[in-house]
């Protein structure tokens, strides 16, 4: 699949999300650590003013009075995270083990695991299933194969992104993944659709599941296939061995009876998997896997979750994708099937079918999703982008310092034409203009384990 | 711009002490609130000061002997806990400053944190290795790694806490 990215991470500093927390429904901004002057008064203020919000969310979770915990909750405590409120859980934002830096170095160079069980996780079956995620998505669900999955964004009729999303074909049914933070909005929104789905197509029934209580970890990195093989049976070892990125197969956990959902990609650039676990044996396979590779692995949490995605060049819902924005102004055209492009058929066809036009016809955006390498200070959610003269052309959407490259790394909108790679342009951060320059992304090579292309069907 | 939070809301959120942090200290602020009104000296700082001392946005300063100057550090506690600190903000020389102000900042992986100076008057001097050398915040904050001198122009206002009193401030919750 593709990168997923599920997760939502937390990250840093900034958080600017004034505005667009107005307009989401809900909101809590969570964000672990910082606050966004952005859009608040410009400079001093007293601790007394501050809001406490701690974690980003993916998005839009509604603060919950208790947070829930997944079933590593336990475990993770054992191995001294620290927690954070996101997406309506207690997740481990970090390990007492390992900083931030040494956590995402970590997971660069030997293996990490992360979980990522508060993320939803949905069944999709029936003989509608295909039809209906094809009215609510661009992907080209007809041409996936099985065991396959596929990045891709669950669309308003406006064209904006409701939410990303990994969607996998299974033998009988697709396998859905989303966002922790739009837990609630997916859920009204999948309710929604499927009743107008429904009335419209009363013969072509769907079934919607989510799997409440399932288990879901993230191994990344280079060591990950290694230390994947040392708990499963020798049949899904082997099968393992030609599993590539963006596919998914059955395993099964050595000496037992527990079997799991193995699917090869993630959310940090670096080879992986992601792993779903039924409820009853996930922290038991979360044990075994770090009892099987005890100088390899170690726990990560979602700091460095954050600075790994946003090195690989990844969207965090909610920051650097919304609910105005379009899949094509945010880069992630590449999305939208083929032979969606030609028929349309799908949620807001209009505007990014036409978006997708070239400029001559009066296609094209007004704004993009671009990458910035800022001079000096980081520049985080919320610093406004601005051009020689000083006039504002974007917003940051995303920044910390980049471990992997020791730059200030930051992802952002800017106008059309402003988002060339190699476009130099000027970043505010404390009032202050820095030096930025637009990057392609991601900003350190993907690692992926691709299946060699002559042996693609 | 960007976010920001200061120094002790960034230290509130990635350490255990929320409570301790938020906790109304009225005795604190009664005593000093007395000495502030009684001392309306300007330009000069009373000697119970010359302690260092400590805020609770886990700022210290500490006064020069003459009492004209104090030097602007964050605590050892806050150093710690933002963690790897990869760019620091300094205030610009002869900046006038107030109680209260943001003079600076301090940029860790995971956050942005503001500098608030207790104290108002003028920025004399600042710690310009600290911009090339950032990390060397996480190893000595509260003597080499200092953030600023200032000559003050007045007594500093909030809460103030010497070492003994920091110390149990950051300790429970």
């Amino acid at each position: 699949m593709a990168s997923k990215k599920a997760v939502a991470v937390l990250r840093p500093a900034v958080n600017g999300c004034g505005v667009r927390l107005q307009r989401a429904e809900l909101l809590q901004n969570t964000q672990y650590a910082t606050r966004p002057l952005a859009r608040q008064t410009p400079r001093p203020r007293k601790l007394a003013q501050l809001s406490q919000q701690h974690v980003r969310p993916a998005s839009s979770a509604p603060a919950k009075e208790k947070a829930s915990k997944t079933g590593l909750y336990e475990l993770h405590s054992k191995y001294g995270a620290k927690f954070v409120p996101f997406g309506g859980y207690s997740m481990p934002v970090q390990y007492s083990d390992l900083s931030i830096i040494d956590s995402h170095n970590w997971t660069r160079e030997k293996a990490s695991l992360f979980d990522v069980g508060h993320m939803v996780q949905h069944h999709f079956s029936g003989p509608g299933a295909e039809a209906f995620l094809e009215s609510i998505t661009p992907s080209s669900l007809s041409s996936l194969p099985e065991r396959q999955s596929t990045l891709s964004t669950l669309l308003h009729s406006t064209g904006g992104i409701v939410d990303d999303t990994v969607v996998t074909r299974l033998a009988d049914k697709f396998y859905v993944v989303t966002n922790a933070g739009c837990r609630e909005k997916d859920t009204a929104y999948f309710q929604a659709q499927l009743e107008a789905w429904k009335n419209a197509h009363p013969d072509q029934h769907v079934t919607w599941k989510i799997l409440d209580g399932q288990g879901l970890i993230a191994l990344q990195g280079p060591l990950s296939a290694d230390i994947l093989s040392r708990v499963l049976d020798d049949k899904s070892k082997k099968d393992l061995k030609s599993l590539y990125f963006g596919q998914c197969t059955a395993a099964t956990i050595t000496g037992t009876d527990a079997e799991v959902l193995v699917s090869r990609g993630g959310y940090t650039g670096e080879d992986g998997f992601e792993i779903s676990i039924p409820s009853y044996a996930t922290e038991a396979v979360t044990q075994f896997l770090l009892d099987s590779a005890k100088d390899d692995l170690r726990f990560a949490g979602l700091g460095a979750r954050d600075t790994l995605r946003l090195e690989a060049g990844m969207c965090l819902y909610g920051h650097d994708l919304d609910d105005t924005t379009t899949p094509v102004e945010a880069g992630l055209s590449w999305i939208i099937g083929k032979d969606r492009r030609a028929k349309g058929g799908f949620h807001g066809d209009s505007v990014i079918l036409q978006q997708l036009k070239k400029k001559s016809e009066g296609g094209g955006v007004s704004r993009r999703r671009v990458g910035l390498i800022v001079e000096g200070s980081p520049a985080r959610e919320g610093a406004e982008i601005v051009d020689e003269a000083g006039e504002k052309i974007g917003t940051i959407t995303s920044g910390c310092p980049s471990p992997t490259l020791k730059k200030n790394i930051s992802m952002g909108y800017v106008k059309d034409g402003m988002h060339k790679a190699g476009t130099e342009v000027e970043v505010l951060v404390r009032g202050r203009k820095r030096k930025a320059v637009v990057t392609k992304m991601p900003f350190i090579p993907s690692k992926y384990f691709k299946q060699p292309a002559n042996i693609k069907a | 711009m960007a976010a920001r939070t200061s120094v002790a809301r960034a230290v509130r959120q990635l350490s255990s002490t929320a409570a301790a942090a938020r906790r109304p200290s009225p005795f604190m602020c009664q005593r000093w609130a007395a000495q502030a009104s009684q001392q309306q000296r300007l330009f000069s700082v009373s000697a119970a000061l010359r302690e260092k001392k400590y805020t609770e946005d886990h700022e210290w300063i500490e006064m020069s002997s003459d009492g004209k100057t104090c030097t602007l550090g964050i605590s050892t506690y806050a150093a710690k806990a933002l963690g790897d600190v990869v760019y620091i903000e300094l205030p610009q020389i002869e900046m006038d400053v107030s109680e209260g102000d943001a003079i600076g900042a301090v940029e860790s992986v995971k956050s942005a944190s503001d500098i608030l100076t207790p104290v108002s008057g003028t920025v004399a001097e600042v710690n310009s290795e600290l911009e090339e050398k950032p990390a060397n915040i996480n190893k000595d904050p509260e003597g080499a790694a200092w953030i600023a001198k200032i000559t003050v122009a007045g007594e500093p206002g909030g809460k103030m806490m010497s070492a003994e009193e920091y110390a149990e401030f950051t300790e429970d919750g």
